[in-house]
């Protein structure tokens, strides 16, 4: 098929596809995903795209991306810098350009660069104009990009003219003419999208057709082109043995809760409240009602909480999902359900921050409110995922420790995680952990003062002595009819206390509770290969990537370092304390201002430094890494020099 | 005061409530924990009633629960020996709705006062309401806060004097049946805590109705809103201040059945006129007759409005409105049902096969 064209091998590429919010970038990003995927490739994606559902058309507001990094080998981020950009429109191709690393390859559709269109857009004159001839480095000069101008749109047209669409519908149909055209550029495999395009318009011939023509189209335009001399090739990345899907992280955390009710045997309810960028969690979960998943649209983030706490009290398994702003607002519900310690699992999918923020951006800044945004002493344990894939079993993990515990349990999911994707290893269910509910359905106690059975009653307090967990008794049991609520329970029989010696005993109790989760969890995963790094990096949440990504570099330049990852927040791991004491300069990146520093600072007396970035933006590797060199260079006492791996990727890659 | 409230033929409310085969007393029902509301509160009475009626409905008594809010009726459910939370301001019908939806076998009861319902938690209501879930709602409407000891409630008539406001309240009341009626209320009913017959007639009602039962008690205050429905309750003034709602009897009140209602065809709502045959006085059979089962609500409503939200002189007491209508929560539970009888099989199995799905790949 690639007659007279050469080929060239790449071990990795980054593409950004970017257009006007109308312009389907996130379904062209996505299937160009899916290919790659299918392909066997390694990739990690990032979508990036306005809170407004249409911004302005044209505008650079409007601009929405979709990046996708695949590569031949194990890959952690979506990438620092594209080495391609794909832009519909003047707006795009000006919102994008200055992510862009030199020699960056940039296809153009040249079909908006109107008058109308790059005024919009803030260009005085049209760019593509002065190609050639722009003094090397001007401000939104394109001379030090490889720039393929070509008229998308207008070939798209063309190609679909036999079906009689209107010029508007027959010109939105050019994302898949470049994804077509993509998807010769790196051989992928075409039948998925096909497919996916024959099921998604399958009631709507012309529309149908017209997209399968348009991806044809532009599959052979650039096999016949002049303007692309060379295909590229990037090899299926060696993977361990099974079988992979490509997954989100929402999606991957709404199979993780109904995996969390078939390994418990419990109906899983979900109170939730809409709001960006949780709710695709809701649609899925919504659609799986066959595993006995109850959705609920609740008024207000308030009722999410409280229908879900509920449902835990009358036996199933509780579940609210909401991002930061929705935390805010179920605070007190959580420490209602700290205080009738009822199962109850509360996701927060972070974004941007404070107030309404960025709703549509990634942050990590709920940490601390997660850890402490209720009154009095109200201990929430915290659970995070670190890549897309891993919300499945983050969300189990906090599933287990919910009914185990008899606990709300935070799940701090993010932005990033939430839309990015990455190739998913499908677990075997037989690997999967079984949960207990443990239901009572006794008597548990008996006065000391009478042996006969009719003097025993139920203590709905008193508490199992391994993991302090209290009795669960749902209504319907005979005999244990008892009542919970807000106020301070007395020890054991709990009933309504307000006796000081008591209040303290059981704000220590409930505190022992969540410190006694620690025993359960495994010893966590140093990664010093050689055992002679003095600088620890320690993360949690979707910083995973961008973290190991780094921590490659550095490595790879020759230098040490030591790389840990947290998944439980709250309680800390048992060992973290000695791992943190084994180095000498502990660095902690965060997308916040210091929030796991200020926890492990308070908790272990350790100097932990913070690496911090709050851009809504995932970290980049390469800034981790530069900072990681700073403190091998200040522990060791050396010139650190990561130049070796400072080529940029592109020069590599293109 | 002796009032018919037979309403046959509607599905109950407790239909797939567990029946007991013991008989029980009120005795069963009372906790062994001290009641600790002020002496002469209103609020015993009704507690009397409720452990009083509860062994009539003849349910498992461990198939019961009660959730209440914050305030000093939401203590109720300490009181009774079934199962119960005392959870947070305003949200009991949040939670209850989380009960209800999750379990079809259980009779389940909010018990909320007029801040906590109508203030804090006055989103939660109107959506109960509206979606109907099943469960009976029981507004003890003392119309203060007295929990956090004499502040004016969204009850309380404009101008009154508190702690909070010194120079009179500015706020214009809520009518909570209005409210409910106008939330698209099921079942609507007004009683009061003095008149056992009628609130124990109004709570099997009440229970008996499957959707979301809405009953506003009005319950004396003896410490910070002592008299507020004297009224009401004054032997001299009460036959002049009730206006009684009897299913498909005229509605007629006052001494000796003096007056009575009929349609304002001018203003559109009711007037109250003076029953008899003399000069400008209405005949007993031109009266309007009481229809809480009529699918239009405008009457019910408009009768609602005949209390007068200031000091309370007068007041219509009883069913203002029962209709049958679809309950979210056996449609959520028919929706759950419905797709497990198009997926059947192992949970399991269809777990991994849901988790398999999509476009996969396989590396050996």
């Amino acid at each position: 098929m690639q007659q007279g064209k050469q080929v060239k091998q790449l071990d990795r590429v980054i593409i950004r596809f970017a257009g006007d919010s109308g312009d389907g970038m996130q379904l062209t990003g996505d299937r160009f995903t899916q290919e790659s995927a299918v392909f066997g490739n390694d990739l990690v994606t990032l979508p990036n795209f306005p809170a407004e559902i249409r911004a302005p058309q044209g505008t650079l507001p409007g601009v929405s991306s979709f990046q996708v990094h695949f590569a031949d080998h194990d890959i952690l981020t979506a990438g620092d810098a594209p080495d391609v950009l794909v832009a519909m429109n003047p707006a795009a191709l000006r919102a994008n350009l200055g992510d862009l690393p030199k020699g960056a390859t940039i296809i153009v559709d040249t079909h908006d660069f109107t008058a109308r269109n790059l005024a919009k857009a803030g260009y005085d004159a049209n760019p593509l104009d002065a190609l050639g001839d722009a003094a090397p480095g001007a401000p939104g000069g394109l001379s030090e990009f490889a720039v393929h101008p070509v008229d998308l749109t207008g070939m798209t047209v063309e190609a679909v003219k036999e079906f009689g669409l209107s010029r508007k519908d027959a010109a939105r149909a050019k994302n898949m003419f470049a994804l077509g055209l993509l998807s010769w550029l790196y051989g992928r495999p075409t039948e998925s999208t096909i497919a996916f395009l024959e099921k998604r318009f399958a009631k709507v011939a012309d529309i149908r057709d017209a997209n399968i023509a348009a991806f044809k189209a532009g599959w052979n335009f650039g096999e016949t082109t002049e303007t692309f001399a060379v295909q590229y090739e990037v090899k299926p990345a060696p993977m361990a043995p099974g079988t992979y899907r490509n997954i989100t992280g929402n999606l991957a955390l709404a199979y993780g809760l109904i995996a969390g009710g078939v390994q418990s045997g419990l109906p899983v309810f979900l109170g939730s409240y809409p709001i960006t960028p949780a709710s695709d969690i809701l649609h899925e979960l919504s659609k799986h009602k066959s595993f006995g998943v109850t959705t609920f649209q609740a008024e207000d983030e308030i009722a999410g909480v409280g229908a879900a706490i509920g449902a835990s009290f009358a036996g199933a398994l509780g579940v609210t999902t909401t991002s930061g702003p929705g935390i805010a607002l179920k605070s007190e519900a959580i420490g209602l359900a700290v205080m009738t310690e009822l199962p109850l699992l509360v996701v927060d999918v972070q974004r941007g921050g404070p107030s309404t923020g960025l709703p549509t951006k990634t942050e990590q800044a709920d940490l601390l409110q997660a850890m402490f945004g209720r009154n009095g002493e109200a201990p929430v344990p915290i659970v995070a995922p670190q890549s897309p894939g891993d919300c499945f079993d983050a969300a189990l993990e906090a599933a287990r420790i919910a009914v185990t515990y008899r606990t709300p349990v935070m799940l701090l999911s993010d932005g990033y995680l939430a839309n990015g994707s990455e190739p998913w290893r499908i677990p075997e269910l037989a690997d999967l952990p079984t949960i207990d509910p443990a239901f009572a359905t006794e008597l548990n106690h008996r006065p000391e003062t009478g042996d006969s059975g009719d003097d025993a009653e139920f203590w709905p307090y008193l508490r199992d002595e391994e993991t302090l967990a209290r009795p669960w008794a749902v209504p319907g049991t005979p005999g244990l009819e008892h009542r919970i609520g807000g106020l301070e329970k007395a020890d054991g029989h709990g009933n309504i206390s307000y006796d000081p010696a008591n209040h303290d005993l059981m704000v220590r109790t409930r505190q022992a509770k969540v410190d006694r989760i620690a025993e359960s969890l495994p010893p966590l995963v140093v990664d010093d290969p050689s055992g002679e790094a003095r600088v620890l990096v320690i993360g949690w949440g979707s910083t995973y990537g961008p973290i190991g990504a780094g921590v490659r570099r550095v490595r790879k330049a020759g230098y040490h370092v030591a790389q840990v990852h947290l998944r439980h927040l709250n309680p800390f791991p048992k060992d973290l304390g000695d791992i943190l004491a084994r180095y000498d300069k502990v660095l902690v990146p965060e997308m916040n201002l210091g929030q796991l520093s200020m926890l492990l600072r308070a908790r272990y007396l350790v100097d932990a430094i913070g690496y911090n970035q709050v851009r809504g933006l995932p970290l980049k590797a390469v800034e981790v890494a530069e900072a990681i060199g700073e403190l091998v260079s200040q522990a060791e006492g050396i010139q650190v020099d990561l130049s070796t791996e400072s080529t940029p990727s592109t020069e590599k890659a293109l | 005061m002796t009032t018919d409230l037979n309403f046959p033929g509607l599905r109950s409310g407790v239909e797939l409530v567990p029946a007991t085969d013991q008989p029980q007393t009120g005795k069963d029902f009372t906790s062994d924990q001290e009641v600790r509301w002020c002496p002469g509160c209103g609020d015993y009475a009704v507690l009397k009633a409720v452990q009083g009626f509860l062994p009539d409905l003849g349910l498992r008594r461990e198939n019961i629960v009660f959730v209440s809010g914050i305030g000093c009726s939401s203590r109720f459910p300490y009181y009774l020996d079934t199962y119960g939370m005392h959870s947070i301001h305003g949200r009991a019908p949040s939670i209850a709705t989380g009960i209800a939806t999750a379990r079809e076998d259980l009779s389940v009861w909010v018990v909320t006062g007029d801040g906590d319902a109508l203030s804090i938690g006055g989103n939660h209501l109107i959506h109960a309401l509206r979606r109907n879930v099943n469960m009976t709602i029981l507004l003890f409407n003392n119309r203060i806060y007295g929990l956090t000891k004499g502040q004016y409630s969204p009850t309380s008539e404009t101008g009154k004097i508190t702690k909070s406001t010194p120079m009179g309240s500015l706020d214009h009341p809520f009518n909570p049946v209005s409210l409910a009626l106008g939330a698209e209320g099921s079942f609507v009913a007004r009683t009061i805590d003095s008149d056992r017959k009628h609130l124990t007639s109004v709570l099997s009602a009440a229970a008996a109705h499957r959707g979301t039962s809405f009953v506003e008690i009005y319950q004396n205050c003896p410490i910070f809103n002592d008299g507020a429905f004297d009224a009401i309750k004054n032997n001299d003034t009460k036959a002049d201040a009730i206006i009684p709602l009897v299913q498909g009897e005229p509605i007629r009140f006052g001494v000796e059945g003096a007056k009575g209602l009929v349609r304002d065809t001018e203003g559109g709502g009711v007037k109250i006129v003076e029953v008899g045959t003399g000069p400008g006085q209405v005949a007993e059979d031109a009266l309007l007759v009481h229809d809480a089962r009529n699918p239009d609500p405008s009457t019910a409503f408009a009768i609602s409005r005949l209390t007068d939200s200031g000091y309370l002189n007068q007041s219509p007491i009883g069913i203002f409105r029962q209709v049958d209508r679809p309950t979210y929560d056996d449609q959520a539970r028919g929706q759950v049902a419905e797709a497990r009888e198009a997926a059947p099989g192992d949970r399991s199995e269809r777990l991994a096969a849901l988790i398999g799905g999509g476009d996969t790949w396989t590396i050996i």
